[in-house]
C-alpha cells in the first residue's frame, strides 16, 4: 500500500523534475515541477477529436494502458513491506502486464491508418522486445542471489555484505534506468521533444490521441517512471525502517529524475539503426550481473 | 462401461463414415455433424469419468501378428481426449458453415466428411491403444485421413503439392516409429508399450537414449519440432480453415502425446533426455516465431506460430524431465503442468485464430495481409475474437496463454535458484529463449492484427461480409469463453493436472507442488481485478468525457488530406527494422526494380521469406538426390529388350549372389586357415 501511495505521489512531479533539470542546465529558468501535471489536468478537461478511421480499439487502448501500469505498480513492494499483491513469480506478471498495455498502444497506432504512426509502433515493438530479456535476466540474477522468486522476498533479502554485491546493485540500477528510458521512450533512444514525425517513437504513436486519452497516456508515462524509480529504490532500502526508507525513496526518485534530465541534456539521440545495439548492451550487462552472482555464490563449476 | 462405450463410439463412427457415400450430400453433412457431436459427448463423458473413477484398462486378445492389444484409459489419454474432442466439436460446427461455400462439389465433400470422421476417431484411439503395431495402423489411418481433409481444394496445384509433402513427411515419421517399435519388439517380443520400460530398464544408457531419439523423431515430425517442422507451413495454408484449426490445435498435439507417453514408459537416465528436449524446444520456439514475423500469408504466419508453441510446450516437457532426473518436485510440477496446460491453451487460441482467419479468407478471398485492412468494421466478431486470441497466444494476462507460460517461467526461475551450474546455464538459456519468444510474438501479432483488421483496406479485395453469421460465430465464442475461464480461474484444472503429473512421479507426497496451485488462484483474482480496473477507468472516462465536445476528423497526415490508404504503414514496413536485424539468420529472397532515368517505368519490390532449414535440409537434399539419380536415367530408355535384360540380370543376381557369396566366404576361410 505504502509503495502505491508513494509512487503515485512521485509521479506527480517526476517529469516536472526532469524538465526543470534540463532547463536549468541549459541556462533557463524553466517551468515549475508541477507544470506537466497541470498540463495533464488541462487535457483531462478537454474534448477530443477522433479520426474517422479508428474503431473501438483506439478508444479503449489508453484505458488498458494505464490500467496495466497501475496493476503492475500494485506488485511493487516497498523494501520489506509488501505491495498490495505479492506472490511467487510476480515479476513475470509485472513484465507481462506492461507488455499488455504496450500491445494495445501499438495496435491503436495501427487503428488510425496513419502513415507515420505505424513507424513509431514498429520501433516501440522492436525495442521493448529487445529490452525484455535484460529485465528477466536481471531479476533472474537477483533470484539466484537471494534464493527467492518474488519481488518482496528478493528485495527484503537483499543485503550488501561484500563489495562485489555493491557493484551488482550499481550495475542493476544502471540497467533499470536504461530500461526505464527505453520503455518511456526518452533519450538516448528517443527524443520526446523532436518535432519531426520520422524520428519519433512514442510521440508519433500517439499523434492522433487527444483530450482525455492523451492525458491518460501522458500520465501513464509519469507513473511508469515513478514505478521504475521505485524498483530501483527497492535495491537499496530493503533493510531500513520506514523513517529512513521513505526519505531515501524520495531521494532516490529525485536522483533518478535528475539523472534522466542530465542524460537528456548532454546526450544526443542515437541514430535509429544504432538503437538495437544499445539495447543489446543492457542484456549483456544483465548477463554480466548474472555471472557475477554465480561467482559470488561460488556456483561456477 | 468404458469398454462398451469405447466400442460403440468406434462402431458408430465407422458405420457412419461408410454410409456417407451413399447418402445425399446435405444429409451426409448433417450426419457428420451429428456423429461428431455425439461421439464428442460420449468421449468427454468417458474422459471425465476417468478423472473421477481412476484409470481403466482392458485387453483384447488380438491376433498372432499383434499379440494382445491393451487399451488403457489413463489420465494422460483422458486429458488429450478432452482437448481433441473440444476442438473437434467447435471445428466441426464451424466447418459446417465454412464448407457451405463449396456446396456444389458434392463428391469431394462426401469424401471430406468420411475422412473427417475417421480423423477424429483415429485421434481418439491413438490416445488409448497401447500396442505398437495397432498404434501404427491407426497412426496410418490418421495420416491418410488428414491428408484427404487437407487436400480438399485439390484443384489447386499448390494445395496438392503441400498435401503430398505432408504425406511424405508423415510416412517418414511412421518409418521412425516403426523402427522404434520393431526395436523393442525384437528385444522383448512384445508390442505392448510396457515392453518399452521392460527393455530400457535392462538396456545401457546409450541404447535407451537412442531408442528415445527414434521415438522423438517420429513423434517430433508430427508435432513440428525444428528441424522436422517443414510440412506445417505448407499444409496449414493449403487446408480449409476449420481443418487448419484442428490440425494446429490437435493433430500436431498427438505428437506431443506420443512424446509424453514414451517418456512415461522409458526407463532411462532422464537428465540427458531432459537437456536434449529443452535445447531443441528453445530452438524450435525461437525459430518458429522468427519466421512467423516475416510471413505475409496469414495462415502461414499462424502455422509458424504453431511451431513456436510446440517449442513452448517442449520447454515445459524438458523442464519436467529434468525435474525427474534431478528429483526436483517443483520442476516436475511446473514443467509437466505447464506443458499439459499449454497443450490445451494452444488448441483453444490457435483454433480460434484459424477460424477467424477463415472468416477473413471467405470475406475477402485473400490471405495476403498486405492487401487487407480495416476488417474490424466489416466483420467485427471475427476481429475482436482474433484480437483476444492474439493476446492469449502472446501469453498476456488475463487470458489463458499467460497461465501456462507462467507455470513454465516459474519452474525456470525455481530451477535457477536450486540447480547446479549446468542446469543454471541451461535454464538461463531457456529463460532468454522464452522471453524472446514472448517479445517476438508480440511484434508478430501486433503486425498481423494491426494490418488485417485495423486501418483501411490496402488493396481492393472481394467484399463478402455477409459470411459472418450467427451459426458461424457461436463455436468461436464457445472457445473464447473457455479462454476466459482458464485465464480467470486457472485453478479448476488443479485436479486434472495433479492426476496426470502423478503418473510420472510414483512417490507423490501430499503437497509437494511448491504452492504452484495457490499461485494460480492469486493470478486468477489478479486478472479479474485487472478487468475490473479497466471497466472502472473506462466508465470514469465516459462520464468525464461526456461533458466535453467530441468530434471526428481525418487522421493526421502532416496537412495532407487526400486518401491515405496507399500511404498506410504495411506489414513489411512494420517489421522492416526487425528484418534488418534478423537478416543474417534468415533467408529472404528479394526482387526489386528501382526507378531509373528521367521517365521511370514500373517500380516494384517483392520479398519472399524462405525457410533456411527447409532450403538446406529438404530442397537441397532432394535436388542432390535428383542429380545423382539422373545419372542413371539412361537405363530408362523405353527399349523393351533392355527392360527384359534388366529382369534377367536381376533374376540372375538374385539366384547367383548367395552362391557367389558362399564361394567367396569359403575362399576367405581357406585363406584364413593358411
Amino acid at each position: 500500500m505504502i509503495s502505491l501511495i508513494l509512487i503515485v505521489f512521485v509521479s506527480l512531479f517526476f517529469t516536472g523534475l526532469i524538465s526543470r533539470t534540463k532547463s536549468l542546465l541549459s541556462g533557463r529558468k524553466g517551468p515549475g515541477i508541477f507544470q506537466p501535471m497541470r498540463d495533464i489536468f488541462r487535457l483531462w478537461k478537454k474534448g477530443s477529436v477522433y479520426s474517422v478511421t479508428t474503431s473501438f480499439i483506439f478508444q479503449i487502448a489508453p484505458t488498458v494502458y494505464i490500467a496495466s501500469v497501475l496493476m503492475a505498480i500494485l506488485m511493487v513492494p516497498f523494501g520489506n513491506k509488501p505491495g498490495l499483491i505479492s506472490f511467487d513469480g510476480d515479476f513475470i506478471m509485472f513484465a507481462y502486464m506492461l507488455a499488455l498495455g504496450k500491445f494495445l498502444m501499438i495496435i491503436s497506432a495501427f487503428d488510425t491508418g496513419s502513415s507515420f504512426e505505424g513507424m513509431g509502433a514498429s520501433r516501440e515493438a522492436l525495442f521493448s522486445m529487445l529490452v525484455e530479456p535484460a529485465f528477466f535476466v536481471l531479476i533472474g540474477s537477483f533470484a539466484l542471489f537471494t534464493g527467492h522468486t518474488s519481488f518482496l522476498e528478493i528485495f527484503s533479502e537483499l543485503h550488501y555484505g561484500t563489495q562485489i554485491s555493491y557493484l551488482l546493485g550499481g550495475l542493476a540500477s544502471f540497467v533499470l534506468i536504461m530500461i526505464a528510458m527505453v520503455e518511456n521512450s526518452r533519450m538516448p533512444i528517443d527524443d520526446p521533444k523532436t518535432h519531426l514525425e520520422l524520428t519519433m517513437i512514442h510521440e508519433v504513436m500517439v499523434l492522433d490521441n487527444s483530450g482525455f486519452d492523451l492525458g491518460l497516456i501522458m500520465y501513464t508515462t509519469n507513473l511508469k517512471f515513478a514505478m521504475y524509480g521505485a524498483v530501483i529504490a527497492n535495491f537499496f532500502i530493503g533493510m531500513f525502517p520506514l523513517g529512513v526508507s521513505i526519505p531515501m525513496f524520495l531521494i532516490i526518485q529525485a536522483g533518478f529524475a535528475i539523472t534522466v534530465g542530465i542524460i537528456e541534456s548532454f546526450m544526443a539521440r542515437f541514430r535509429m539503426g544504432h538503437n538495437p545495439q544499445f539495447v543489446y548492451i543492457l542484456t549483456s550487462v544483465s548477463l554480466l550481473i548474472f555471472f557475477g552472482v554465480l561467482l559470488v555464490l561460488g556456483k561456477f563449476a | 462401461m468404458e469398454k462398451s462405450l469405447f466400442e460403440i463410439t468406434n462402431l458408430i463412427a465407422i458405420l457412419a463414415a461408410v454410409s456417407i457415400p451413399f447418402l445425399k450430400m446435405k444429409r451426409g453433412g448433417i450426419l457428420t455433424l451429428g456423429i461428431i457431436t455425439l461421439t464428442v459427448i460420449a468421449n468427454s463423458v468417458l474422459a471425465l469419468s476417468i478423472f473421477t473413477n481412476g484409470p481403466v484398462e482392458f485387453i483384447y486378445p488380438g491376433s498372432w501378428v499383434t499379440g494382445a492389444v491393451p487399451v488403457r484409459f489413463d489420465y494422460l489419454s483422458a486429458w488429450f481426449i478432452l482437448v481433441t474432442s473440444f476442438t473437434f466439436l467447435t471445428g466441426t460446427w464451424y466447418g459446417a458453415q465454412y464448407m457451405k461455400k463449396y456446396a456444389e462439389q458434392e463428391d469431394n465433400l462426401k469424401l471430406h466428411f468420411t475422412a473427417f470422421i475417421f480423423l477424429y476417431i483415429s485421434l481418439i484411439d491413438l490416445c488409448l491403444v497401447q500396442n505398437g503395431i495397432v498404434f501404427l495402423v491407426i497412426w496410418e489411418v490418421m495420416a491418410l485421413s488428414s491428408f484427404i481433409v487437407i487436400i480438399f481444394e485439390h484443384q489447386k496445384r499448390s494445395t496438392l503439392k503441400a498435401g503430398i509433402n505432408f504425406l511424405i513427411q508423415s510416412h517418414v515419421s511412421i518409418l521412425f516409429l516403426t523402427l522404434a517399435f520393431m526395436w523393442v519388439k525384437t528385444k522383448t517380443g512384445s508390442f505392448d508399450f510396457n515392453a518399452i520400460s521392460v527393455y530400457t530398464s535392462s538396456e545401457t544408457q546409450i541404447g535407451a537414449f537412442a531408442l528415445f531419439i527414434f521415438f522423438f523423431i517420429g513423434f517430433g515430425i508430427k508435432a513440428g519440432f525444428v528441424p522436422f517442422h517443414t510440412w506445417l507451413p505448407l499444409a496449414h495454408p493449403a487446408a480449409p480453415s476449420h481443418v487448419s484449426g484442428i490440425m494446429s490445435g490437435v493433430i500436431i498435439k498427438i505428437g506431443i502425446y506420443g512424446i509424453l507417453r514414451v517418456l512415461m514408459n522409458i526407463k532411462a537416465e532422464m537428465i540427458p533426455i531432459g537437456y536434449f528436449i529443452l535445447f531443441i524446444s528453445v530452438i524450435t520456439g525461437i525459430y518458429g516465431v522468427m519466421l512467423a514475423i516475416i510471413q505475409h500469408n496469414l495462415k502461414k504466419l499462424l502455422a509458424y506460430h504453431s511451431i513456436e508453441n510446440i517449442g513452448i510446450i517442449g520447454i515445459g516437457i524438458g523442464l519436467g524431465v529434468l525435474g525427474l532426473g534431478y528429483n526436483e518436485q517443483i520442476l516436475i510440477w511446473t514443467g509437466f503442468g505447464g506443458a499439459l496446460l499449454h497443450v490445451l491453451n494452444h488448441s483453444l487460441f490457435k483454433s480460434l485464430l484459424f477460424f477467424s482467419a477463415g472468416n477473413v479468407y471467405q470475406a475477402t478471398h485473400t490471405m495476403n495481409i498486405e492487401s487487407l485492412g480495416g476488417l474490424i468494421k466489416k466483420i467485427p466478431h471475427s476481429g475482436y475474437l482474433f484480437l483476444m486470441a492474439s493476446l492469449a497466444i502472446c501469453g498476456l494476462p488475463p487470458f489463458n496463454g499467460f497461465v501456462s507460460e507462467f507455470f513454465i517461467y516459474n519452474g525456470l526461475f525455481h530451477g535457477l535458484v536450486t540447480g547446479n551450474f549446468k542446469l543454471i546455464l541451461s535454464l538461463l538459456f531457456s529463460i532468454l529463449g522464452l522471453v524472446s519468444i514472448g517479445g517476438l510474438a508480440l511484434i508478430c501479432f501486433t503486425k498481423a492484427f494491426g494490418t488485417v483488421f485495423l486501418g483501411t483496406p490496402r488493396k481492393k479485395t472481394a467484399e463478402d461480409f455477409s459470411i459472418e453469421n450467427r451459426q458461424r460465430i457461436w463455436p468461436m465464442y464457445l472457445i473464447a469463453v473457455l479462454i476466459m475461464i482458464i485465464g480467470l480461474f486457472p485453478v479448476i484444472f488443479n485436479k486434472y493436472l495433479s492426476n496426470i503429473i502423478g503418473l510420472y512421479q510414483p512417490v507423490l507426497a501430499g503437497d509437494s507442488n511448491g504452492g504452484i496451485f495457490s499461485q494460480l488462484t492469486v493470478i486468477g483474482w489478479y486478472s479479474l481485478g485487472f478487468l475490473l480496473l479497466v471497466v472502472l477507468i473506462y466508465i470514469t472516462r465516459s462520464i468525464i468525457t461526456e461533458k466535453y465536445k467530441m468530434s471526428q476528423n481525418l487522421t493526421w497526415g502532416c496537412g495532407y488530406i487526400g486518401s491515405g490508404e496507399k500511404m498506410q504503414y504495411t506489414a513489411s514496413s512494420f517489421i522492416r527494422t526487425y528484418r534488418k536485424l534478423a537478416e543474417p539468420l534468415l533467408l529472404i529472397k528479394k526482387e526489386k526494380e528501382d526507378a531509373r532515368g528521367l521517365y521511370p517505368g514500373k517500380i516494384m519490390n517483392k520479398t519472399h521469406a524462405l525457410d533456411k532449414i527447409e532450403f538446406w535440409m529438404i530442397d537441397k537434399t532432394v535436388l542432390m538426390l535428383r542429380k545423382t539419380l539422373n545419372v542413371f536415367v539412361f537405363l530408362q530408355n523405353g527399349n523393351f529388350q533392355a527392360y527384359l535384360l534388366y529382369g534377367i540380370v536381376f533374376i540372375g543376381l538374385a539366384l547367383f549372389f548367395p552362391l557367389i557369396y558362399e564361394k567367396i566366404s569359403m575362399l576367405i576361410n581357406f585363406l584364413n586357415q593358411l
